[in-house]
């Protein structure tokens, strides 16, 4: 079924109003797909605890991605690991989100030239929302990183997008 | 104005209504555009090998047998814990006679050595074994 499945065209009162709930529900419990590939998981993890506390953002890292909203990729994306990465974003739920952390994930980083064995940017495999650089970015970074995914949730439409 | 189970039947009513209305909610609201890799089973990433239904070690039978004669043993008793003071030594000669039932059973199924567990036994210990007493065999036909 999925009545919202589809793009409507005029965006009247209804729709705009839908558009506030369904984001609003959205950025506000994004369920983090918990799995750490490198060091900048370190970061994450550094990110999810007490001091930086991302839970308050509704971020919670799940086991599955079965009840996930939100992918971190958190580090060097070999070649062995893109098959799986593609894998577990397909398995996730829609609407699904990505952010790629740190450089590696980013565009293959220290490894961008000689790293016969990474992926040169996780967006080679998987579409990605937000790019968050460093390496590795501090948890300030992840946060703000996150902080832009929800904005660019909160300005998602159920309305079909006009030609200019 | 509402009785104890009603009170009990106007929490079932609210909970099943509000259930229901989640699911319908998310059945309208929710994306749903299926195809197969977002279908397969999730095995942390991995590609599922193999059928999920594992089969039991025939072993296990007895012992599953077992336990769920001794749980509802167990079972039976917390009734009677809650109802001992009023029937007295009545309700305590009454589960006497059937705990001693239950012994009995427990003591057969010792003697018969179910609860023993069947080791399984690797080929060449079970080869060295034959050997030897076939060789005792010769060497007391030799001897007599």
């Amino acid at each position: 079924m999925g009545l919202l499945d589809q793009k409507f065209e005029s965006a009247n009162i209804v729709v705009t109003t839908m558009d506030k709930l369904l984001n609003w529900a959205r950025l506000s419990s994004l369920w983090q797909m918990q799995f750490g590939l490198a060091c900048c998981a370190i970061e994450m993890m550094a990110a999810s605890a007490s001091n930086f506390d991302m839970m308050r953002f509704g971020v919670i890292p799940r086991a599955t991605p079965r009840q996930c909203d939100v992918m971190i990729v958190s580090g060097t994306v070999t070649l062995k690991m893109a098959s799986r990465i593609k894998r577990l974003y397909d398995q996730m739920s829609e609407p699904r989100y990505v952010i790629s952390m740190g450089s590696c994930a980013n565009c293959g980083g220290p490894y961008w030239e000689h790293g016969y064995h990474v992926l040169k940017g996780v967006d080679r495999v998987i579409p990605v929302d937000v790019y968050v650089p460093g390496c590795p970015p501090r948890p300030e970074a992840l946060l703000e990183g996150l902080i832009k995914l929800q904005e660019k949730i909160r300005n998602e439409s159920l309305a079909k997008k006009k030609a200019v | 104005m509402l009785t104890e189970f009603g009170r009990i039947l106007a929490f079932i009513i609210v909970g099943a209504l509000f259930t229901a209305g989640g699911l319908v909610a998310a059945w309208l609201l929710r994306p749903h555009r299926p195809y197969q890799q977002k279908n397969s089973t999730y095995e942390c990433g991995e590609e599922p090998i193999g059928n999920a239904r594992v089969r039991f070690n025939i072993r296990f039978y007895v012992v599953a047998l077992i336990f769920l004669i001794f749980e509802v043993e167990a079972l039976f008793l917390f009734p009677w814990a809650l109802v001992f003071k009023s029937y007295g030594m009545f309700a305590f000669i009454e589960m006497l006679v059937f705990l001693g039932i239950l012994v009995v059973g427990y003591a057969y199924v010792w003697v018969q050595g179910d609860l023993e567990w069947d080791k399984p036994m690797p080929r060449f210990l079970t080869h060295q074994r034959r050997t030897t007493v076939f060789e005792e065999k010769e060497e007391t036909t030799i001897h007599s």
